[in-house]
């Protein structure tokens, strides 16, 4: 059986990747699939927990966050198509109208 | 069971007055103006006559408790008039002399701009000033005492757009908030002490206390602290600086404010609290030294002066310098009574003076008038009565006062008498320099009866057509402009004339009240009642036979003394008219400083009024306004501006600088979770 700490360090990984994704990217969708990966950093931990103590709640948190997320990204991809068609850029930084 | 006496309906009946004629007087006529004055003024003046024939049946002290005021604890004070035989005195001097001012006023002031003003102020004064002859405890005395204030800058300043009005108005206030001062923390100690400001309470815990001969105790504190605000009210050294300068008011306000009326309120207060005194012998010789000294200084500066009302003015505080002297010699009921024939001579005095600066357009220059008794003959007799009746000669008024204070202060130290008796020589003379300079002679005014006629008629004219609208005369070169430029040197109208008369027969008769003591012992249930566990000064009024002989001889070198100020002022006013301007040029020195009111106002200036504004200037203004508060305030501004300034770059608006700082803080609160998990093990 593979220890817990496995998965946490898998966990903690694909999160930090996420995280440094979502500040080095420039792209609006790789930012976008940045702060998915970091969800999914999170499910995993979760389901780990889950079979580690045998309690369903870690799995339905799991289901929980995935519906969100596919909202998100519906609501998401929606704002960066809208976003494309004003601005004809997809860099994050030009995208800066609520700048001082 | 006592009537209903309405005591409350005295001070409000010229409170309603003063109302309706401050709020809607300048829609009115002149007319309507002066019938509201009148008529409020006059039923004050019926009421206290109603009272004072219904005196007798009452048990006094009466007093009606109209509502409660303050009530705090044990400590209750009633909004509550009190009558007893002084307050009845004082009643009737306030609303009779009065009543007869507001007449004199609707002649006097008629040309004036700002009419309805006028009497709405004086209506004003006229409550006040019965709120505080009427009080039953200290606290509604210090209302009224406040209010007359009050009343008296707004009066002083009546002509607002000259600045020497204004500043003199300034100047009374002032002055007059040093005695409150004095008068309040005396009121603080009274709480402290006996818990009560109700005279009837404070006066009945009083009583046991012995005399406080050896050291100084709180009741000599008290005293001396009441001395101070009644220096300060009835304008005695040090603080009476302020009551010449309040002669820029029109004439009837120094007649009723300032000579008969309000500056006598210190003199009331003093007799009010005899018990104090007389419990503190220390305060009660302060109160001698100081009644006696002001009496003889401002006699002093009187015989230099030039402008009349100035002369009347200096004379005034000399004669409450009288008042003050009788107090301090416990002869309470002495100085009570000189302030009754005061109040008519001097009432009197100032009148006539007004009615002469109305006979001449406005001058007050007694070197510039002179001649006068054949132009206006009423004023003259008038005039002379009172000066008779000041120079203390019987059988006018204040021979029969005067005497009485002088005998009492003889009885005490044969100093107070001695000074007292020169001073009554200064007083005739220069009251009879004033008459000699104004009446006798030859007229000595600009172009004979033409005098002025040109610039001061057109000024009238103008002003009787559109004074509803202009306030004061702005900006016209004479002291005391009046619009009375009519004509050349004529007597005044009836309406002027009339109180003169009236108060001339009282100062005629005035006097005769105190023959054989019956106006002390009228009094007497109110000093001397009260009085008899404390050192009675007043007991030595049972003179013995073997005194009789001494009164009769001071009286007589009183009067000779006033004989003499007559003859002098003769001599040198009428007989050789040009010896004074010599004398003055032989002691030029000492003239042009007695003239120049030995440079008291110049002292004061000079030590406390440029250092205080130095001290505010600099360390109050510079130093605590600008140096802390503002600053204060300033700095805190800036620096949350400055903190805000640079926080604000935190927000930039890039996105992921936001993801960075959130990341920021998650690894420090995890960094912070698993330092604390370390911990723990």
């Amino acid at each position: 059986m593979v220890p817990l700490s496995y998965y946490l360090v898998l966990s903690g990984i694909l999160f930090a990747c996420g995280v440094a994704g979502f500040l080095i990217k420039r792209n609006i969708i790789t930012v976008f699939m940045s702060i998915e990966l970091m969800l999914n950093g999170v499910n995993l931990s979760f389901v780990a927990f889950a079979a580690r103590w045998q309690q369903l709640s870690g799995q339905v948190f799991v289901f929980f966050v995935m519906v969100v997320a596919a909202a998100e990204a519906a609501v998401g991809l929606a704002i960066i198509i809208a976003v494309f068609r004003t601005r004809e850029t997809l860099n994050i930084d030009q995208v800066n109208l609520l700048k001082l | 069971m006592t009537p209903d006496l309405h005591l409350w309906l005295i001070p409000l009946l010229p409170l309603a007055g003063a109302a309706i004629n401050g709020l809607l007087g300048k829609r009115f006529s002149r007319h309507v103006v002066a019938s509201v004055a009148l008529i409020f003024c006059g039923a004050a003046f019926a009421m206290a006559l109603w009272i004072a024939a219904k005196f007798s049946s009452l048990t006094l002290p009466h007093v009606e408790s109209m509502t409660a005021w303050l009530r705090s604890g044990t400590f209750i004070i009633d909004y509550s008039f009190a009558l007893d035989q002084l307050s009845l005195v004082m009643l009737l001097i306030v609303t009779g002399v009065g009543f007869l001012i507001h007449i004199y006023s609707v002649g006097y002031m008629w040309e004036e701009g700002g009419y309805y003003r006028f009497f709405s102020y004086l209506n004003l004064f006229m409550f006040f000033m019965l709120t505080l002859v009427l009080a039953s405890n200290y606290l509604l005395m210090f209302v009224g005492w406040e209010g007359v204030g009050l009343a008296s800058y707004l009066l002083i300043g009546f002509f607002f757009l000259r600045d020497s009005a204004a500043a003199a108005g300034k100047k009374a206030f002032i002055v007059n908030r040093i005695g409150d001062f004095g008068f309040l923390i005396a009121l603080f100690l009274i709480i402290k002490h006996f818990g009560s400001l109700d005279f009837q309470t404070v006066f009945a815990a009083v009583q046991p206390y012995a005399p406080e001969t050896t050291g100084i105790g709180f009741l000599t504190a008290i005293a001396l602290l009441l001395m101070l605000g009644a220096c300060g009210k009835s304008a005695q050294i040090p603080l009476y600086v302020w009551l010449p300068d309040a002669m820029e008011g029109p004439t009837p306000v120094s007649a009723l404010i300032h000579a008969a009326t309000m500056v006598t309120a210190g003199v009331y207060m003093v007799a009010r609290s005899h018990i104090i005194f007389e419990r503190a012998p220390s305060a009660l010789m302060v109160v001698a030294i100081i009644g006696t000294l002001t009496a003889f200084f401002a006699a002093t500066i009187g015989i230099a002066q030039t402008d009349i009302k100035k002369v009347l003015a200096y004379s005034t505080v000399s004669q409450l310098g009288y008042m003050f002297m009788a107090c301090g010699v416990a002869a309470f009921s002495a100085g009570i009574f000189h302030l009754m024939t005061h109040a008519f001579f001097k009432g009197l005095l100032f009148l006539a003076a007004g009615s002469v600066i109305h006979a001449v357009g406005g001058e007050q220059d007694m070197q510039k008038m002179g001649g006068l008794r054949k132009h206006i003959p009423v004023t003259f007799w008038t005039m002379t009565i009172a000066t008779i009746a000041i120079a203390g000669i019987p059988p006018f008024a204040g021979f029969f006062s005067k005497d009485e204070i002088l005998w009492r202060a003889y009885q005490t130290s044969w100093i107070y008498w001695l000074v007292g008796v020169f001073t009554a020589f200064l007083t005739s003379f220069y009251m009879f320099r004033l008459l000699f300079m104004t009446f006798f002679g030859e007229y000595r005014g600009a172009a004979g009866s033409e005098h002025g006629h040109e610039e001061h008629a057109g000024h009238g004219t103008h002003l009787g057509r559109d004074a509803t609208h202009t306030d004061s005369r702005a900006g016209a070169p004479a002291p005391q402009k009046h619009g009375h430029g009519h004509g050349g040197i004529h007597e005044s109208p009836w309406i002027m004339l009339g109180p003169l008369v009236v108060l001339a027969l009282l100062s005629i008769v005035g006097g005769w009240v105190g023959i054989h003591n019956r106006f002390a012992n009228f009094l007497s249930p109110v000093f001397v009642a009260n009085a008899k566990a404390a050192v009675t000064f007043e007991g030595a009024a049972a003179t013995p036979g073997g005194e009789a002989g001494l009164e009769t001889k001071l009286m007589v070198i009183s009067v000779a003394a006033a004989l003499l100020g007559f003859l002098l002022a003769y001599f040198l006013y009428n007989r050789r008219p040009e010896l004074p301007a010599r004398i003055a040029a032989s002691l030029h020195g000492l003239y042009s400083t007695v003239a120049h009111k030995y440079w008291i106002d110049e002292l004061y200036a000079w030590l406390f009024v440029k250092p205080l504004i130095a001290v505010s200037g600099i360390v109050f203004w510079r130093g605590i306004d600008q140096g802390v508060i503002d600053a204060t305030l300033n700095g805190s501004a800036g620096g949350a501006r400055d903190l805000s300034d640079e926080v604000r770059h935190m927000q930039s608006g890039n996105l992921r600088s936001y993801a960075g700082w959130i990341a920021i803080g998650a690894a420090a609160v995890i960094a912070y979770m698993v330092w604390v998990g370390l911990r723990a093990q």
